[in-house]
């Protein structure tokens, strides 16, 4: 059997057994929101979220550098006061504008930090859901090296 | 399996802060390689943090999140001791589920 036939059918029994057996749930699987990430700028990644609108916000905090020394390391961190039930990082200028996506069951606390990759200087807009509504703050973060391979 | 991420997570106050670093190319899907073919996108699409079964965080991640994703979050709920674990999947289907106890 070719060997790529084989990995494929390998990785399907694999998944399928584990989702069986509870340890991923086929929906976990597969619920990544590709339309929000195929968005090229805010407005289509709100919309792939279902939301239209995001209103600027005091109460979201964005933790970005002014300066990103690499482009493809940039630690950018989001936290506000507000109920939040989601929270998104989006970069403007990259080529697809949403880089990641935080579901906040309850219990958890409004807070994120990770580290996105940045084509160029760029504004970063810190989304957060809460209340059924999104808002927004955004930061401009310059870049020297860019980090999209670019 | 993909390879081993490292989990730190401590509990203070009621509230269990974690600190993950996955191990992963990230590979954004724009770059090409000596010979002008682009690097195919794989990345992690997925990362879910259960405690006893009750999921705790999840996110999506897109090609745009570093190599070697870090990932920092907060809950409430859960003690010392019990037992955080953590699940990513990627584009590939591959998949990797770490676990440590809460320090």
């Amino acid at each position: 059997m070719n060997p790529k036939r084989r990995e494929a059918l390998r990785l399907m029994a694999v998944i399928g057994l584990m989702a069986s057996t509870g340890l991923i749930s086929q929906a976990q699987a597969a619920e990544w929101n590709k339309l929000a990430f195929d968005g090229k700028n805010l407005d289509e990644v709100l919309k792939a979220f279902g939301g239209t609108a995001a209103e600027k916000s005091g109460d979201v905090s964005l933790n970005a550098p002014d300066i990103a020394e690499n482009g493809a390391v940039v630690p950018v961190g989001v936290s506000t006061t507000l109920k939040a039930t989601e929270i998104a990082i989006v970069v403007e200028k990259n080529p697809n504008a949403l880089a990641a996506h935080f579901t906040l069951p309850a219990g958890a606390e409004p807070f994120v930090t990770t580290r996105v990759k940045m084509g160029q200087t760029s504004n970063v807009l810190a989304l957060v859901k809460a209340d059924g509504k999104w808002f927004v703050a955004s930061k401009e973060v310059k870049v020297t090296l860019g980090g999209c391979g670019g | 399996m993909g390879d081993p991420m490292r989990i730190r997570a401590t509990e203070s106050g009621g509230v269990t802060e974690v600190k993950i670093l996955m191990k992963h190319d990230m590979e954004s899907g724009q770059r090409k390689d000596a010979t002008g073919k682009v690097i195919p996108a794989w990345h992690i699409n997925t990362v879910v943090a259960k405690v006893k079964d009750k999921e705790v965080f999840a996110a999506q991640f897109g090609p745009a999140v570093s190599k070697d994703p870090f990932l920092n979050f907060k809950f409430k709920g859960a003690a010392k001791g019990d037992k955080l674990s953590v699940t990513w999947v990627d584009n590939r289907a591959d998949t990797r589920t770490d676990e440590v106890a809460i320090a």
